[in-house]
């Protein structure tokens, strides 16, 4: 957007955040458009460097906006154009990836710094500061400095100091990151709690799926600055539209082109669907769908290509194997099988899968990208 | 493990050649032989009865007021220097910084010239002043200011230092949270640089408590109103070199003082 934006900004249809608007920074393009109503709870996720941060940092005011439009309960935050409105008039909350707590404040001062600096007094910021840290558990350790404090508590502390100040829109850079498997997956299930509670919009950035499907009740996917998709976490999990999103819910995704039921990959690497379509595709499959084997598989799986293993990690009871097959699967088997096929680095195999096995969605919105993605036929 | 001569040395590289431990040597003789000269010669059986002295008493009073305004003065003026060099984008920034650092390389008796052609009964500033009935040059305040334009460029840089080294996303979290940039001084970056605000208050005082040439030059050395503790040492080596004992060996503790309460921030820093 350029130029000038003339036009009502309150009305009857203008929803709670209205943002559309684009970031440069030096080669690096940012063009997003998100609308949001009290009580969402938008995850964004994409690939390192696809502008996440950026785009929570833009909402916040911490960076300006090239152009475009950032409105927020009927008031233009920034236009691209003026003075946008300072950090301090916006109201947001913002949970910093690194916490950034205060190190020479107790926890509790550092919970009454937002109502203190919001024109509350001492007395008072503590007192709210003090029900903020009952709420999210952790009210005993108010006295406690941050050094003080484990991974799991100062996240707590974090969240307490930004939802004081009662923001209008609570941004989130990676909350849970930092932090141990079972702290996260504990606090996650509190955090969803939090956000369900809050009177505002949550933006959360993210890598992880489980947060997309745990908290959020909308995915925003990013991918080289502009949005990929957009949707409910389920619609984003079985229907991913780029790889980046394929791979982080667990899903094989490859883009080609369909005609009848064959799917063109590359020119080296093609794939059987049963389901007609002729146009862009995602031909997607889950991980346990494909079958790793050394020899060429004589069976009924009509999709079969050469691999190389690229990696193996464990994932949950399986053991989840990265391969190169020209395009990048992901296979999940069994840790029986890594032993008895000798699944490492490096290693010679073949990828199959049943063509039962593999969704079809058209790329383009237009296209019948509303089909069910057929396993059954 | 630790050869004949007791200097730790890492065995797969051999032992510490002469070549290095003995200039080694020669050079730590040439720094602790004064003090140890000083000590020893130093008459501490009229210590008692010197410092009581009036003259010391005077300079010992006028040496710890006038450093200790310095430093006030250095807080009021620098503090707020070392943040618009430390966050600020003003235009000109590297050569202001330049500018600042001027002072710690200037030959304190050229600093005294200088004082005296601004503030001097003809100067820039002092002859204006002058005809308000106002004149610097020789009195206390003539200290005060020499004090502080040799001080204040040890204090900046010290401190602008600390300011750059604290994160910055610190004042970022503090103005999401409402702050305005006032606050987010007073309330976040003052507070997080503050070792290095108190070292540069070590720093800045030590220089004031030692200067001699600036104030020589620009405000006398007049017993009572501008004789620092320096210039007391200066004058009394040439009538009354005990007394000029008494007082170098108060300020050797004063710096040795110093130089405990910076211990941990320097000595360990360097030897990290």
């Amino acid at each position: 957007m350029t130029g000038p934006v003339i036009g009502p900004v309150i009305g009857p249809g203008a929803a709670y955040l209205d943002a559309d608007f684009v970031v440069r920074r030096g080669d690096f393009v940012l063009d997003v458009a998100l609308s949001a109503e009290p009580g969402d709870v938008i995850a964004v996720i994409g690939p390192n460097g696809s502008g996440k941060s950026t785009m929570a940092r833009a909402l916040a005011g911490l960076v300006p906006v090239t152009s475009g439009r950032i409105t927020c309960r009927g008031t233009d935050w920034d236009t691209g154009e003026g003075q946008p409105v300072q950090v301090q008039a916006r109201n947001v909350g913002v949970v910093f990836q690194d916490l950034l707590l205060f190190p020479h404040l107790s926890a509790l001062d550092n919970v009454a710094f937002g109502p203190h600096s919001r024109g509350v007094d001492k007395t008072g910021a503590r007192r709210t500061a003090r029900a903020w840290l009952d709420r999210l558990g952790v009210g005993e350790l108010s006295h406690r400095r941050p050094g003080e404090l484990s991974g799991g508590q100062a996240q707590r502390v974090a969240i307490a100091r930004a939802l004081a100040t009662e923001p209008a829109l609570l941004l989130l850079d990676e909350p849970l990151a930092a932090l141990d498997v079972g702290v996260a997956m504990t606090l996650r299930v509190e955090l969803a709690r939090h956000l369900a509670d809050f009177g505002g919009v949550s933006v959360l950035v993210t890598h992880q799926a489980i947060d997309t499907m745990t908290v959020a009740n909308r995915v925003m996917v990013l991918d080289e600055g502009s949005v990929a998709q957009i949707g409910s976490p389920q619609e984003v999990a079985q229907r991913p539209r780029t790889d980046h999103v394929a791979r982080l819910v667990g899903l094989n995704a490859l883009r080609g082109r369909s005609s009848g039921t064959d799917v063109q990959v590359t020119d080296a690497m093609s794939l059987t669907s049963v389901t007609p379509f002729d146009g862009e595709v995602f031909a997607s499959f889950t991980p346990s769908a494909v079958t790793v084997t050394l020899e060429e598989p004589t069976g009924s799986a009509r999709n079969r290509w050469q691999a190389t293993v690229q990696s193996v990690v464990p994932h949950g009871e399986a053991v989840r194997v990265h391969l190169d097959a020209g395009q990048a699967l992901i296979a999940d088997v069994t840790p029986a099988s890594v032993a008895r096929l000798s699944l490492v680095p490096g290693r010679a195999v073949w990828a199959s899968v049943k063509a039962t096995e593999v969704a079809i969605y058209g790329t383009t919105p237009s296209g019948p990208d509303a089909r069910l993605p057929s396993r059954h036929v | 493990m630790t050869s004949r001569k007791g200097v730790r040395v890492d065995p797969a590289v051999g032992r510490a050649p002469l070549l290095l431990v003995l200039p080694a040597l020669l050079g730590l003789a040439v720094l602790v032989l004064p003090l140890v000269s000083l000590l020893v010669r130093t008459p501490w059986s009229t210590m008692p009865a010197r410092l009581v002295d009036p003259v010391v008493l005077d300079a010992l009073w006028l040496s710890l007021l006038t450093s200790t305004i310095t430093m006030a003065l250095c807080l009021l003026l620098g503090l707020p220097l070392a943040w618009v060099l430390a966050r600020t984008h003003v235009r000109g920034r590297a050569l202001l910084r330049g500018v600042i650092t001027v002072p710690l390389v200037l030959p304190p008796v050229v600093a005294g010239v200088a004082l005296l052609t601004a503030f001097g009964r003809s100067g820039i500033l002092g002859a204006p002043l002058r005809d308000l009935g106002i004149t610097i040059p020789f009195t206390t305040t003539a200290v005060v200011i020499a004090h502080t334009f040799v001080a204040l460029p040890f204090f900046v840089i010290s401190v602008e230092g600390a300011f750059r080294a604290s994160n910055r996303d610190y004042d970022l979290v503090a103005a999401t949270l409402g702050a305005d940039r006032w606050t987010v001084f007073r309330r976040v970056t003052v507070p997080l640089a503050l070792p290095g605000i108190i070292a540069g208050l070590v720093l800045g005082w030590a220089r004031s408590l030692g200067e001699f040439g600036a104030t020589i030059t620009f405000a006398g050395n007049f017993p009572g109103t501008t004789q620092t503790m320096p210039l007391a040492v200066y004058s009394a080596l040439q009538s009354d070199p005990e007394a000029a004992l008494v007082l170098s060996v108060i300020l050797l503790l004063v710096s040795v003082l110093v130089l405990v309460l910076l211990r941990d921030r320097w000595l360990q820093q360097a030897a990290r």
